[in-house]
């Protein structure tokens, strides 16, 4: 059993790795009052976006690179609607995430029976090589260190920087950060945009690493669970990480019970991220003194500027 | 003013489409006969048209009565799923019997079932302040793979060849049909009842009321004390019932038994009908002929003209965006023009 | 002949509907404390808007030390050395008073250097304040230092006060009189906007008056009296309201016996042993700075929020801790909250459909279903007794004036014939004669039997309606005493928590 941990916990953090990528995005993007239900759309068009590109160039970084550009168009799209002309968020995000599955869909018809074999991890020598730690910490995918470093890279925005506190003003009272001189649409837009890259980001991981190949709806609904995430974390960019392996973890029990011998229907063991996440969110929630604290106050809330 | 941002959406809809038929080497007007024109030609196809329709206006006017007082019911298509199972449930239980009380009780099965799927939400709502969104959502995956499972496993058609189906449903379980020739059947009648119903709820009842305050303003209705937790139940299990009563529309209907996938996305269309249709009892019933429109459009586009499946999934996305984005201009026209009533208040 | 820091000439600002400012001139010279005088709804807050470059002028020209300028926006105003206090702050509740700072501050400013500075600048002008406390934490008097050291930062040339008292207890306004005055004596100009005519008389060196969007007059208030800056106001003298004498000894409406309750918003305001009285024929007013726990305890007198606890509040004798809003309704209760818009009514209905909300029934719903005719009817009545000038009963809440709306929402709650009214900031952004018509309202309402409690924040608005009048300071309620046995003094001092222990309730 004790030889079973490396893979469990290199799997669990390969699992967990999309939804880092999104829920990290989201949780900027909603910091800044801006709540984009369209993360599953974006995750898929990403997805696409990153497959196709690599098989037609046959460098995953370009891939990686069309991932990115798409989900931010997508964000772009969906910062349109909701920021200048001001439609209901929760309309539009949904849009965006119907709208993405049928344009992925659409662009990845042609894909279907391709598939890429995912570069091998990167190995850091020496440290790597170290037992039990080594391979989980030291020989991930350069995807994987990227999503640390993205996570380092927001905590320091967020906290340590006066533009991330700009942003998280303008979260927590647009007017208030109008009245001062700040233009609230701009920054919200940039958030968004950076979310959706960053979504773009976590289908990328998907179609090229996690399994190579592009099928329709492949995220399975991890947008949707990446958005729970954020709640689940309260808006604090460590816990989302430690969520998202959690719920990797979650993803993963089919494989591993199935290993040990478990007779349990396969379905059921799927479904297990999504009763996981209702459980979470409920858990978060019960307390509103929680969601009251944390939440960015004007989330989800159209902003009219004046005149 | 409110016909006219679905009239641009539309119109808008249909330019756009035209491209793109364009962009894919298609001839534009030919393309567009094949899609718009061509599946409602003769009675065959009105039928279709009215079989596709009927689920959607159904599941759309529930799914109304929660969006109206900000109760976001994403989760229909889980609950229509759960529907059918229960229907489908009643259907294998009994299998056999010619009773005419099978097809009523198969109903009520999927009301209830659906009614049951929408409940956790409005639970973890009401109680944990559990976003609905998310959780009706989660729980459509979930209701997926239970489907899955029971048409794998338990329920699995021991003459079907290991095919991922329940057995065919006798006469007895399903719906007669209404048009002969036609696969139009009766539960388009509820789909018609559901209409009615629900016009007389928003427009003239109290409780109606009460929930469009609710998401007018919700302090507002706080202030009035009209009890946000009861619309939330309301909510919630209007589109829950709904769409569990549509599930059994497709099992005890065209589809004639349970397989691993019950519905085209009926459930996530509706949400589209739903907007489109102003959250409007008539709205959502021309809303949902476009939307059915849609959908054998693309069957035959895919037959036709070898134009790949997903084209549906792009037009309705479209069709809401052009919605939410000619809803905005015209009202934002108009709130230019009212802009000046409420200077007053913030010049004091 | 010294150069003007601040002219204006000729500014017109039109909506749609309603002219803002018409052919605005105004001149503020270095070091003068300017007041800008008008009653609700004259244009002041426009006026503002434009000085501080929110919003921009029709016509009309902005000329700054002698130049001709162009203020696109508030950006552009700070760099010229224009700072405004708003009368609603701007503050972000879940950041530090340094934060705060950090935000509105230009060019970048090391975090050492922010908090001694903040130190520095309070201390000078009598502001004092903790850099490292949380914004929520922090009383109405301290949140405007913090918006105050805020604009000090930029080394003002000209500060805008937009109404700044009304959130004050009056010994905190004596303070801030002295930092304002501070700031004119070094060479700031002040434009202090308010409707307050004695605290315009002892601060303000000169003053613009302002009447349904045009200058009436410019002169020295302290030269004149309050019955002439009135006139200027509104162009003639302040109406007077018929206060005859109570009723003696009616029955009890409102008890509450020791309420405590921790509020449920974290940012909110705990009551501690509140008891009050309130009988028919009698009007009970409530006077305090908001944020003392007014929200709480009128939430707790509608019904809004519901108590577990039996035997803490009866209405109209019935026991009533777990009686929602609507069944409060039922046994005689009326409220007319202090939000108007998406509270009182909703501002995208009708007047009609707006009447069903507290109608509790009442001959408009039968067995589940709304009967129109009974609702038209309704709103017609209302509208027609208490001279609402709107477009008729199916026109949409929002598009009435505050005044006229705010006739509409007190008329619909006085026709259900309540026995106990409450009422918080009845006149609230409303213009004079509205705010007379429902004052006289209110008065004869309690000759016709009723109880009425008042919450308001302000004192003179309170001597005029109530025969007893108590003070909320946080969170705790003070004996109400009989007008005729009190001052403004008096209640002013009790509005800082300091009334006779004697007398008070027992402390938590």
């Amino acid at each position: 059993m004790s030889d079973l941990v490396v893979p469990i916990a290199v799997a669990t953090i390969g699992a967990g790795t999309p939804l880092v990528f999104a829920a990290l995005g989201e949780l900027v993007t909603e910091k800044s009052g801006v709540l984009n239900l369209g993360v599953d759309g974006m995750m898929l068009v990403g997805a696409v976006a990153a497959f196709a590109v690599t098989v037609a160039t046959g460098n995953e970084w370009l891939g990686i690179g069309a991932s990115m550009l798409a989900g931010g168009a997508m964000a772009l799209l969906f910062c349109a609607f909701t920021l200048t002309l001001l439609a209901n968020q929760v309309a539009s995000g949904l849009a965006l995430s119907i709208f993405g599955a049928g344009l992925s869909a659409f662009a990845g018809r042609s894909f279907q029976t391709v598939t890429l074999t995912s570069p091998p991890p990167l190995h850091v020598p020496l440290l790597g090589d170290i037992p039990l730690v080594g391979p989980i910490l030291f020989s991930q995918q350069a995807l994987v260190y990227c999503s640390w470093a993205l996570l380092a890279l927001v905590s320091w925005f967020l906290y340590k920087t006066r533009a991330g506190l700009v942003l998280r003003a303008v979260g927590e009272s647009p007017a208030s950060a109008h009245a001062i001189g700040y233009h609230v649409i701009p920054i919200r837009y940039l958030a968004a945009i950076f979310g959706g890259a960053m979504a773009g980001l976590g289908g990328a991981y998907l179609s090229l690493i996690y399994t190579p190949t592009w099928v329709e709806n492949m995220t399975a609904g991890r947008g949707w669970i990446a958005l729970g995430l954020v709640v689940f974390a309260t808006w604090r960019p460590v816990r989302v990480l430690l969520g998202a392996y959690l719920f990797g973890g979650v993803t993963i029990a089919q494989l591993f019970a199935q290993g040990a011998g478990v007779a349990v229907p396969s379905q059921f063991l799927s479904a297990l991220p999504y009763l996981a996440t209702i459980v979470v969110l409920a858990a978060i929630s019960r307390n509103p003194n929680t969601i009251r604290l944390n939440a960015p106050v004007s989330l989800g809330l159209s902003y009219h500027p004046d005149g | 003013m409110s016909v006219a941002s679905p009239a641009i959406a539309i119109v808008l809809t249909a330019v756009v489409g035209c491209a793109l038929f364009s962009a894919l080497g298609k001839n534009p007007l030919t393309a567009f006969y094949t899609f718009f024109v061509a599946p409602v030609a003769g009675v065959n196809g009105v039928a279709e048209l009215f079989l596709k329709a009927s689920p959607l206006m159904l599941i759309a006017m529930g799914l109304a009565v929660g969006f109206r007082a900000n109760v976001w019911n994403i989760g229909a298509e889980g609950q229509l799923t759960v529907g059918a199972i229960a229907a489908g449930g009643v259907a294998l239980h009994f299998y056999g019997s010619n009773s005419p009380l099978i097809l009523p009780a198969m109903i009520v099965a999927g009301a209830l079932g659906g009614i049951a799927w929408a409940a956790i939400p409005a639970l973890l709502r009401t109680r944990f302040n559990a976003n609905e969104i998310l959780v009706s959502l989660m729980l459509t995956y979930v209701a997926g793979l239970l489907l899955n499972y029971l048409v794998h496993g338990p329920w699995r058609d021991p003459q079907g060849y290991n095919f991922p189906q329940s057995q065919q449903f006798t006469a007895a379980e399903l719906y007669p049909i209404l048009i002969p020739g036609t696969r139009l059947n009766a539960s388009v009648l509820i789909a018609f009842g559901a209409i009615a119903a629900g016009w007389a709820f928003i427009e003239k009842s109290f409780l109606g009321y009460q929930m469009r305050v609710a998401g007018l303003a919700g302090g507002a209705a706080r202030y009035a004390g009209f009890s946000l937790k009861r619309t939330v139940w309301i909510g919630m299990l209007a589109g829950g019932a709904a769409a569990g009563l549509a599930g059994v529309g497709e099992v005890a209907g065209p589809i004639g038994q349970l397989l691993s996938s019950v519905s085209p996305g009926y459930g996530f269309a509706a949400i589209i009908v739903a907007f489109v249709g102003r959250l409007h009892p008539l709205g959502i019933f021309l809303a949902s002929l476009l939307m059915s429109l849609l959908y054998l459009g693309g069957e035959q586009a895919q037959m036709s003209l070898n134009l790949p499946p997903a084209i549906t999934g792009i037009f309705e996305g479209m069709l809401l965006f052009f919605l939410l984005g000619a809803d905005v201009f015209v009202n934002y026209r108009l709130k230019r023009r009212r802009t000046a009533r409420g200077a007053p208040a913030s010049a004091a | 002949m010294s150069v003007p820091r601040l002219q204006l000439s000729g500014i017109r600002k039109a909506y749609p509907a309603v002219v803002a400012n018409d052919g605005i001139d105004l001149e503020v010279m270095p070091g003068e404390i300017h007041a800008i005088l008008g009653e609700n709804g004259a244009g002041k807050s426009t006026l503002m808007k434009i000085i501080y470059g929110v919003t921009r002028p029709d016509e009309g020209e902005i000329e700054w030390e002698g130049r001709r300028v162009t203020i696109a926006s508030p950006a552009v105003a700070r760099k010229l050395g224009i700072g405004m206090v708003f009368q609603h702050f701007s503050l972000f509740e879940t950041l530090t008073v340094a934060e705060n700072v950090a935000l509105s501050v230009q060019g970048a400013q090391r975090g050492a250097n922010l908090k001694a500075r903040i130190e520095e600048l309070s201390q000078r002008y009598g502001l004092p304040l903790d850099p490292q406390r949380l914004v929520h934490s922090l009383s109405m008097g301290e949140r405007q230092r913090v918006e105050i050291v805020r604009c000090l930062f930029d080394d003002p040339k000209l500060l805008i006060m937009d109404e700044p008292t009304s959130v004050l207890a009056p010994q905190a306004v004596e303070r801030l009189f002295e930092t304002l005055r501070r700031l004119a004596r070094e060479g700031c100009s002040i434009l202090y906007i308010s409707h307050k005519l004695d605290e315009i008389k002892t601060l303000c060196h000169s003053a613009t008056v302002i009447s349904a969007g045009r200058v009436t007059g410019t002169c020295d208030p302290s030269k004149e009296t309050s019955e002439s800056l009135a006139r200027l106001m509104i162009g003639r003298d302040l109406p007077v309201v018929a206060h005859p004498a109570p009723a003696q000894d009616g029955e009890v409406r409102l008890a509450i016996a020791e309420l405590s309750r921790v509020s449920a918003d974290p940012f909110g305001t705990d009551l501690k042993n509140i008891s009050l009285t309130v009988r028919s024929g009698e009007i009970v007013g409530i006077a305090g700075a908001s944020g003392n726990g007014q929200r709480e305890l009128l939430e707790v007198v509608s019904g809004e929020e519901p108590l577990e606890r039996p035997g803490v509040i009866t209405v109209c004798g019935v026991e009533a801790g777990r009686l929602g809003p609507a069944e409060r309704r039922a046994i005689g209760l009326a409220f007319v909250p202090a939000d108007r818009l998406g509270r009182a009514v909703v501002g995208s209905l009708s007047l009609a459909e707006n009447a069903l909300l507290t109608a509790n029934g009442a001959g408009m719903v039968r067995r589940g279903f709304i009967v129109f005719d009974a609702v038209q009817r309704f709103a017609e009545r209302c509208i027609e007794r208490f001279g609402v000038k709107c477009g008729g009963p199916s026109a949409q809440a929002k598009s009435l004036s505050g005044g006229n709306l705010q006739k509409y929402i007190v008329g619909r709650e006085i026709l259900h014939e309540p026995k106990l009214l409450v009422v918080s900031h009845p006149t609230w952004g409303v213009d004079v004669n509205a705010t007379a018509f429902i004052r006289q309202a209110l008065i004869e309402l309690r000759d016709a039997g009723a109880g009425l409690l008042v919450v308001s924040d302000e004192l003179d608005e309170l001597f005029e309606l109530c025969d007893r009048i108590a003070v909320i300071a946080g969170g705790r309620l003070s004996p109400a005493k009989p007008v005729a046995e009190t001052s403004v003094e008096e209640i002013g001092l009790w509005m800082s928590g300091l009334w006779p222990a004697s007398q008070a309730a027992r402390v938590a």
